[in-house]
């Protein structure tokens, strides 16, 4: 059954470093996974609760939010205010039943595109291990209906 | 502003177990500046309600409804016809809120998401201090426009006490002393012989006595028809 499923993540990632990188694996043939879905946000800082709580209940196994280094970031604090979201997420999924380990934050720079293809399949890998999102089989129905 | 917190999800949920269709309703004023029963707040904890009853296999349908301000009759009658699809009412509003649907939908369960904590402002950006207590005679003129019934541990109307040291309260280091700002900005005004008047007991009558408090203008009220002519 394992070998059967198959991840999807979804990745917000910064339009100055995650989003620039991951073009950068992709034209440097830096392989990582299909099961990864980009939204490019203009910072991580832009990323708010909901959107990862909706992409969990729309049947996401996973999410990567990945932003600047820190100290890099073109809007000052926007990436430090994610990673604030994210502990506050990590939390609230713990508390909803979810395993938190399916919401990471990584931070790269536009030039880490090996590192990001590295960190996109620890991150699917993790999920894999991890099992469907249960609510996936519940999103698939609601969209159906 | 009146300041809130989330409860628990836990116990939210907890609230929710007999129920399948429960309506959340925000409310856009003061839960809304603290981040507690804003619209964000609400889409948040339906999403959170949802997933959890979800991956329980008891699927709960929340729906999201959000008013301008929850206290007051004109502003919670739009969801008159809505609040009869659900089987309850989670208010994310403050306990005046969660009260007002209650007496306004009496055949409706009306359920609190918030912990009503404190009249006060953010101090900073993610914290919220006390500064009110509504004791119904205010004694700011007297006392700099610091308030001693909220600020001071012991509610002294002389102070400071001997618990005040180098402008920390003794309860605990985070809590400044009350008293010991008092006297600083009476000082800064040219206003400490004023402090040195002994301050009689207060009379806490208009505070918490004799049940509900209830504020009455004439002046505002609906007249009646037989307001008499002069």
């Amino acid at each position: 059954m394992s070998v059967e499923f198959k991840p999807e993540v979804v990745a917000f990632c910064c339009r100055h470093c995650a989003y620039a990188a991951a073009d950068l694996a992709g034209g440097g043939r830096q392989a990582y996974p299909s099961a990864i879905k980009i939204v490019e946000l203009p910072c991580t800082g832009r990323m708010d609760v909901v959107n990862v709580l909706h992409a969990f209940e729309s049947g996401a196994d996973g999410v990567l939010v990945a932003g600047c280094l820190s100290g890099k970031c073109h809007y000052i604090k926007g990436n430090l205010y994610a990673r604030q979201r994210v502990n506050y997420l990590k939390a609230l999924l713990d508390e909803i039943g979810l395993e938190s380990e399916r919401l990471r934050m990584v931070n790269i720079s536009a030039a880490m595109g090996i590192r990001f293809a590295e960190l996109a399949n620890e991150h699917v890998e993790c999920v894999r291990k991890l099992g469907p999102n249960p609510l996936r089989s519940a999103a698939k129905q609601g969209v159906a209906a | 502003m009146i300041v809130a917190e989330s409860k628990p999800l836990e116990a939210i949920s907890a609230m929710l177990q007999r129920y399948e269709k429960v309506l959340a309703v925000g409310c856009g004023t003061c839960v809304t500046v603290c981040f507690a029963g804003g619209r964000k707040e609400v889409a948040t904890l339906a999403a959170s309600l949802r997933m959890k009853r979800g991956i329980e296999g008891k699927p709960l349908e929340v729906a999201e409804a959000f008013v301008q301000r929850q206290c007051e009759w004109e502003y919670i009658e739009p969801l008159a016809e809505q609040v009869k699809k659900y089987d309850a009412v989670l208010s994310l509003g403050c306990g005046v809120g969660v009260q007002t649907l209650a007496e306004r939908f009496p055949g409706t369960r009306v359920l609190p998401a918030l912990n009503t904590l404190f009249m006060g402002l953010p101090t900073e950006a993610g914290v919220w201090e006390e500064r009110c207590q509504a004791c119904g005679a205010c004694v700011l003129d007297k006392t700099g426009g610091i308030c001693p019934v909220s600020r001071c541990a012991k509610q002294l109307f002389n102070g400071p006490c001997g618990g005040s040291q180098n402008g920390v309260c003794e309860v605990d280091k985070s809590v400044p002393c009350a008293w010991h700002m008092i006297w600083e900005r009476a000082d800064a005004l040219g206003m400490t012989d004023a402090l040195m008047e002994i301050e009689p007991p207060k009379n806490w009558a208009s505070s918490r006595d004799g049940g509900l408090r209830r504020m009455v203008r004439d002046d505002l009220r609906t007249p009646t028809e037989d307001g008499g002519n002069e």
